[in-house]
């Protein structure tokens, strides 16, 4: 890393992290109130209540989730060299659906199940279902040498238990609604614990991310000369692949299934600086909390006093930053 | 005089503990409801319909977008469906009960944040009477009183069903749900209405409430006569297949206005008028050829 590219990393990372602080403020102007609950916040208990226990905690979840799926896209990309793949890849979004589905079904069916179920609760049922999938994918896979193995091996447990899930919602067409808000995303269900998780998820993540991202560096001339400089491989990617069922699973168990952040958000970084791995994990992340942050608030904002699903957002936000990129860097700078 | 403000504080904590009830509720969490709600948001249609049917409508202050009956309420305010209640409409309209359907989403936010929540999930017809009960308990209307606006409603489907003429009970019905096509069975909802109104339905309980059918088993089943919302019946004639059964060919299709049909699916208090809605339907019919 030239220092010139340091300047440039810092630079980002610093204009991201204040552009999630200033979101987070905003945060907690904006929603179905508007801003007579932040006037009266220090009077009215009801109006404190929305602020500090509804608003800022969405914030911040909101921010956390993004910053999870961000890091988790740029190690997928590093991990398969492969600027297509998201942190849905090893079949953890499928994985999450199945559990959401099979525990919307059993809801009520037995009272045993019911209560058990009450007491898990969805995101424990969603996340449970994510790092299962995932496992289930490094089985099939037989390890995590191979990644054309992995890779093939997460796309068809992602489109087995798509079905699965798909079967399951047509067995009991009651819970179709509900499968629907999952599928969608959406970032208004977070509160301070729900919250609290996904953050102390992400500084876990972050941290060995950041620690093993030379490995990632090497990666990118290729595997065999990754082996040859003497890095543990295997066990690196035994890790890796952890932080990103681990980080993937926190956030859609959540936020449910949000669109298109992991993928974006670290083409975004590549667009904006040259920089290793370090400096990608790091500011991709750091983008995936301002985008979908960014999402949120105006997903809260735009049909006040309704609400847009966060999900449709950030794709249509996403989505188009990423196309403007690609038409207007067809030469230097764009998209690669 | 002390002796007598003494007398009146226990008589007002005896007045206040009487009404403290326990539910347990679909989900069987047990709900504590230390006194009767005067601000309730429902986020369920049939439960709002439940909440004005024991004349407690007034006590309403915040609804789900779908609710619409009766008309007095096109005035409160909306917070959401069931999938995407919005949490800070209803935090901010203060209620003292929310009401949700086990299966909407954010019942455990809605506690968190410290309101009472009752979930319920009126699926049957003694669902109908059973949430009718649990919704009078908890707005602190007699049993009495709850018993008698559903025997109201019981002895309406009856009279509905006896307004149907002998010879055209007996046929075998297919109520279609939705186009993909679901259809009602005999353990829905809508099926039980069927069987009351002397109907028979060619999907058997079995197959459970709401089967999702291949559309050659409709048309092999040759029901006498189709229950259909408008908006699925602009499409039935171009199905394959379906112009030649029996029931399309000699028109015997009831094919119900959008309002009718949130009636009909809607497994509350206007079961009655859904079952006067499938009558009439029935009764005005052309005759059955031989």
């Amino acid at each position: 890393m030239t220092c010139v590219s340091c300047h440039r990393v810092w630079r980002l990372a610093l204009a991201l992290l204040l552009l999630c602080v200033l979101g987070v403020a905003l945060g907690t102007l904006v929603g179905s109130t508007g801003l007579e609950s932040w006037m009266r916040a220090w009077q009215d208990d009801v109006a404190q209540q929305i602020v500090w226990d509804i608003r800022l905690p969405r914030s911040l979840g909101a921010c956390a989730a993004g910053a999870l799926l961000g890091l988790a896209g740029a190690v997928a990309q590093g991990l398969f060299r492969n600027p297509l793949a998201d942190p849905y890849l090893l079949g953890s979004a499928s994985g999450a659906s199945l559990g959401v589905a099979v525990a919307l079904a059993l809801f009520g069916v037995n009272p045993f199940a019911t209560e058990w179920l009450v007491r898990m609760g969805l995101t424990s049922a969603a996340f449970v279902g994510a790092v299962l999938a995932v496992m289930l994918t490094l089985l099939l896979a037989r390890g995590v040498q191979h990644t054309l193995r992995l890779l093939l091996a997460g796309v068809i447990v992602g489109v087995v238990l798509g079905a699965l899930a798909s079967l399951v919602t047509l067995m009991r067409p009651d819970v179709l609604l509900g499968m629907q808000g999952f599928l969608l995303g959406s970032t208004s269900f977070i509160g301070w614990s729900a919250c609290s998780v996904m953050w102390v998820v992400y500084v876990v993540a972050l941290l060995i991310a950041l620690g093993v991202s030379r490995v990632l560096d090497a990666l990118t001339l290729g595997e065999a000369t990754a082996h040859s400089l003497g890095l543990p491989l295997v066990a690196v990617r035994v890790v890796l692949i952890a932080v990103l069922a681990m980080s993937t699973g926190a956030a859609v168990a959540q936020t449910g299934l949000v669109a298109f952040v992991g993928l974006a958000a670290p083409h975004l970084v590549r667009s904006a600086v040259h920089t290793t791995y370090r400096g990608v994990v790091l500011l991709s992340s750091l983008m995936g909390g301002a985008l979908l942050l960014a999402a949120d608030l105006l997903a809260r904002g735009l049909l006040a006093p309704q609400e847009l699903p966060v999900g449709v957002l950030t794709a249509v936000l996403g989505g188009g930053y990423l196309l403007w990129l690609m038409y207007r860097g067809q030469g230097a700078g764009g998209v690669r | 005089m002390r002796k007598h403000c003494w007398m009146a504080l226990m008589l007002c904590s005896w007045v206040v503990a009487a009404h403290a009830v326990v539910l347990r509720d679909d989900r069987q969490v047990e709900v504590n409801i230390a006194q009767p709600p005067q601000r309730i948001v429902s986020l369920l249609p049939s439960l709002t319909e439940t909440v004005c049917a024991l004349g407690q409508c007034q006590k309403l202050v915040g609804l789900d977008r779908y609710s619409n009956w009766p008309e007095s309420l096109a005035k409160l305010p909306r917070v959401g469906g069931g999938i995407d209640p919005n949490i800070e409409s209803v935090v901010a309209l203060k209620p003292d009960l929310v009401l949700m359907a086990t299966s909407a989403r954010g019942a455990e936010r809605l506690q968190a944040l410290g309101l009472t929540v009752l979930a319920l999930e009126p699926r049957t017809h003694a669902d109908v009477q059973r949430v009718m009960r649990l919704v009078a308990q908890a707005l602190d209307v007699s049993v009495q009183d709850s018993d008698r606006v559903w025997r109201h409603i019981d002895a309406a489907v009856n009279a509905a069903a006896q307004s149907i003429p002998a010879q055209a009970k007996g046929q075998r019905v297919y109520f279609e749900v939705s186009r993909t096509p679901y259809g009602a069975s005999e353990a829905s909802f809508i099926g039980e209405t069927l069987q009351r109104l002397g109907m028979r339905n060619i999907l058997s309980a079995s197959m459970g409430p709401f089967p999702k059918l291949n559309p050659e088993f409709v048309v092999r089943a040759q029901p006498d006569l189709i229950m259909v919302g408008d908006s699925n019946f602009a499409d039935m004639q171009a199905r394959p297949g379906w112009p030649h059964m029996r029931a399309m060919r000699e028109q015997r299709v009831c094919h119900f206005k959008p309002q009718d049909s949130d009636v009909l699916v809607r497994a509350g208090p206007r079961m009655a008028e859904a079952a006067r809605l499938m009558a009439q339907c029935i009764a005005n019919l052309p005759k059955e050829r031989p």
